[in-house]
């Protein structure tokens, strides 16, 4: 078998701009897991090696280099370790089909205000929170990594539009700053 | 207008979709009539006061909610899982 090359969407692409980072982030394997009916017991025990556990709603768990991430009702992606073999689980390599974006510094957040219409304030979103919402009008899994930073996945086949809404906010934001009233 | 998904939150409108009345959950069984027909796919009530509709989750959790809700005073009094309904 060749050894066939894995290249990211921006290969790696990064800037900074006001204070704010962009960053393409490469978060290795990601699994996402859907528990069948009855399987919750299951995936529990499957999960338990890991040292981790299916996360609540809006929540993301971390545990050496292994996280878990919330994505839906009975559902959650098991990202940067391989995935152990499950029972109770209908389980997909979604490793391709993702960008993650890494978006960080004091300004962040108004970043993402003019983008995004959940409230992504550190009182209403504390680190751990993982939202399912919308990036403009991309559908993106939010996850709050620290007081000041972001991951933002998106569709791989997106990986360019969001780079593009993300730069232009960013840059916006940059500019307002700037400003004096 | 928010809604409060039971999985996600509050959430913007911008977050859903709206697909129409609850009745479209009540499918005719095999064998039904015309009129039973008739009825689920057009005749509707128009209702000034409580309605029980359907919203899509489209931009957060992606699932149907049964959303309960005054056209007169816009009061939501509540949104459930369509999934975790009782048959
Ligand atoms: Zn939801």
């Amino acid at each position: 078998m060749p050894e066939l090359i894995a290249k990211s969407a921006l290969d790696g692409r990064s800037m900074n701009v006001g204070g704010v980072t962009l960053a393409e982030v490469q978060v290795g394997p990601i699994t996402s897991i859907a528990v069948l009916p009855g399987g919750t017991k299951a995936v529990a025990k499957g999960l338990r090696p890991l040292g981790l556990s299916m996360p609540e709603p809006n929540s993301f768990h971390e545990r050496k280099g292994a996280r878990i991430v919330w994505t839906g009702r009975e559902q959650a992606f098991l990202i940067g370790v391989d995935c152990p073999a499950l029972e109770g689980a209908a389980v997909t390599d979604q490793s391709d089909g993702w960008t993650v974006l890494a978006l960080s510094g004091p300004a962040a957040v108004d970043v993402l205000a003019r983008l995004v219409p959940t409230d992504l304030r550190l009182g209403a979103c504390p680190v751990g929170r993982a939202l399912r919402t919308g990036v403009n009008h991309m559908n993106a899994v939010i996850l709050r990594t620290g007081d000041y930073a972001f991951e933002i996945m998106v569709f791989r086949s997106m990986a360019r539009t969001a780079w593009h809404e993300l730069e232009t906010a960013t840059h916006m934001v940059a500019a307002r700053a700037g400003v004096k009233i | 207008m928010r809604l409060t998904c039971p999985l996600c939150g509050e959430r913007d409108r911008r977050e859903f979709y709206y697909y129409g009345a609850e009745d479209y959950l009540h499918r005719p069984g095999e064998g039904a009539s015309l009129a039973e027909w008739d009825s689920y796919l057009h005749l509707r009530d128009n209702v000034a006061g409580v309605v029980r509709d359907l919203w899509y989750h489209e931009a957060g959790c992606a699932q149907w909610l049964v959303v309960t809700r005054n056209t007169v005073t816009h009061e939501i009094s509540g949104v459930e899982l369509v999934a975790e309904r009782a048959k």
